[in-house]
């Protein structure tokens, strides 16, 4: 179809753009958007994790900022009390996401729509106690402060553009990852398993297995956004798994459009950009933030992506 | 054994605080399905107001009356303008009630400040009986009397009226009770009022001894969560119990393993639910 050929040749040079754009942005932002940046290049892989569940599983958590927390607070443990470098850290938050992912899978996908919802809320708010009250291990509501940015052989990623260009090159390789497994006979079937599991179980797929893995890989990923954060902030606390971190990562994923990857990664770039820039300016930034979520919901539920894709070339 | 009458006795109050907000999202849950973030907000808004009421009039009394009224027109406005257009979008309900969630957050903030207060109570309820070596707080054995009340009224309510048995068939099966000529809109709509119109009066009662203060929606609100889940959705006898258990276990919890106390409401959360997932009471 020509059409369809002329849309892929526009989403490969839009891409192309956005890659050239973000490879080149140190040399023309200054300090505070170049942080902005890193930020929202960490809080895209979070939300790109949440649509594998959300957009291509159709599996709804709201209890995604666990997996997120269980990976900062990996990171933030093992470099202060143990001194543990860039790649302990990495793998260690990544294990811990996907330990916490394989323990409350089973308990999650057990349940669909609003049961879903609420099994998963509850699961995030049982990490969430942990960080809150835990306190000799996660020194509680306090947080744990004191997180240098690691260095990694010859690195150094202390300095603001290194540690850009650290989350740039972790982003672009999970979304590489995401999107070839979404382009996978297990991706196809995970796309299945959403539009209809009735008929995939009939067709012989083990839903439940499929489910168990995307939950799995959600938090890999989640947690990988998790490790970041932790170095890019220096500081973890409570605020990391609570639920509004959770339905904040919800909105970022239907702001974009879910089941698309693309979509979420600018829904979140679009919240990190609106949250630190309107806040500037007022201190009623949750009102600001709440009116965002309703209008979403009543003039944009198929995101940007989707409001796109509806628009007549 | 002291420590254990007083400990269960306070993990009764709490639990029958958290049965007056566990209730009606119960029942908001099971007629309509809809995971209601900003249920937590009633609470706030309701002890708020009665906050406000108290200042003014120092009656109690209305102030339990007009926290949960007002918060149960602004309950009804939300069912009514927005959330009847996303039946069965569970995503889309939840996104519209954290946004309300977060603007009636603020706006409390901006009305009252960001102090805590306590809402006064009346000198009857202050003070406490005393029972051998055993002290018990009369406000608390107040908020026990509300809630036991509140379930009874319920409880006849549902059992025994018409408009009960509507209800509960609109619980049990929606397209079936849509079937036989009950107008299920308009149930959503008086659900949603009883809901939220409990949940402020929860406000206004627990704004007697844990206080009125910025953040308590979503400290309360995952309770209110573990209750329903637990007892299972749009069950009555779900919601006592539920909220008995969660109140004793929370309780216990803080007391025995302070650094473990959510960990104990929500562990044992899991296994239920791992053993039956619909909750104790909940139907599939």
């Amino acid at each position: 179809m020509p059409g369809a050929a002329r849309r892929g040749g526009w989403v490969v040079a839009g891409l192309g753009t956005a890659a050239v754009l973000l490879a080149a942005a140190p040399l023309f932002l200054s300090s505070y958007p170049l942080t902005l940046l890193t930020q929202a290049l960490i809080y895209a892989i979070f939300a790109m994790s949440l649509d594998i569940l959300l957009g291509y599983t159709g599996l709804p958590s709201l209890g995604h900022a666990a997996y997120f927390g269980v990976g900062a607070y990996a990171v933030a443990i093992l470099a202060t009390e143990f001194r543990a470098g860039f790649w302990t850290c990495l793998v260690a938050a990544v294990a811990a996401a996907i330990l916490a992912g394989a323990l409350f899978g089973p308990l999650a996908i057990r349940a669909v729509g609003t049961y879903f919802l609420m099994i998963t809320l509850a699961l995030g708010m049982l990490v969430w106690g942990l960080a809150f009250r835990w306190v000799s291990v996660t020194k509680g509501d306090n947080g744990i402060s004191g997180l240098e940015r690691p260095t990694l052989g010859p690195w150094s990623f202390a300095d603001p553009t290194a540690f850009y260009f650290l989350s740039l090159v972790t982003f672009v390789v999970s979304a590489a990852c995401l999107v070839v497994v979404v382009r996978s006979p297990f991706g196809m079937s995970l796309m299945g398993i959403r539009e209809s599991e009735a008929r995939m179980r009939s067709l012989g797929y083990n839903v439940w297995l499929h489910k168990y893995l995307a939950f799995m890989l959600a938090a890999a990923f989640a947690g990988v956004a998790g490790f970041l954060w932790a170095y890019y902030n220096g500081f973890v606390s409570p605020v990391e798994v609570q639920l509004v971190t959770s339905v904040e990562a919800l909105l970022m994923v239907a702001l974009g459009g879910s089941g698309t990857l693309v979509g979420p990664a600018l829904g979140a770039g679009l919240i990190v950009f609106l949250k630190n820039f309107v806040s500037v300016y007022t201190k009623r930034w949750l009102l600001i933030l709440g009116g965002v979520y309703i209008c979403v919901i009543l003039f944009a539920p198929g995101g940007i992506i989707g409001a796109l894709k509806r628009r007549p070339r | 054994m002291e420590f254990w009458v007083i400990q269960t006795f306070n993990g009764l109050s709490y639990g029958a605080l958290l049965f007056l907000l566990a209730s009606g999202l119960s029942l908001i849950f099971g007629v309509m399905r809809i995971v209601n973030l900003a249920h937590g907000s009633y609470f706030l808004l309701g002890g708020y107001v009665g906050l406000s009421v108290v200042w003014r009039t120092g009656s109690f009394a209305l102030a339990m009356l007009a926290g949960g009224l007002a918060v149960a027109l602004i309950g009804v406005g939300m069912e009514r303008l927005f959330l009847r257009r996303l039946q069965k979008q569970e995503l889309a309900q939840v996104l519209m009630t954290m946004g309300f969630a977060l603007i009636f957050q603020d706006l409390a903030l901006l009305i009252w400040g960001g102090d805590p207060y306590s809402i006064p109570t009346p000198a009857w309820l202050t003070g406490s009986l005393r029972a051998g070596e055993l002290v018990f707080p009369r406000y608390r054995l107040f908020v026990i009397a509300v809630a036991a009340a509140i379930a009874l009224v319920l409880w006849l309510f549902l059992e025994r009226t018409r408009a009960g048995a509507v209800i509960r068939a609109a619980v049990d099966d929606e397209e079936m009770a849509r079937g036989v000529g009950i107008n299920v809109a308009a149930v959503s709509m008086g659900v949603f009022a009883l809901g939220a119109f409990l949940a402020a009066l929860g406000g206004v009662v627990g704004g007697g001894f844990i206080g009125v203060y910025p953040g308590s929606d979503f400290e309360i609100l995952p309770y209110a969560f573990v209750v329903v889940i637990v007892g299972g959705l749009g069950s009555l006898e779900g919601a006592i119990v539920g909220s008995l258990l969660v109140g004793l276990l929370d309780n216990f919890g803080k007391a025995l393993f302070p650094e473990l106390s959510y960990f104990t409401l929500f562990a044992p959360m899991a296994v239920i639910l791992a053993l039956r997932p619909t909750g104790l009471f909940g139907r599939a």
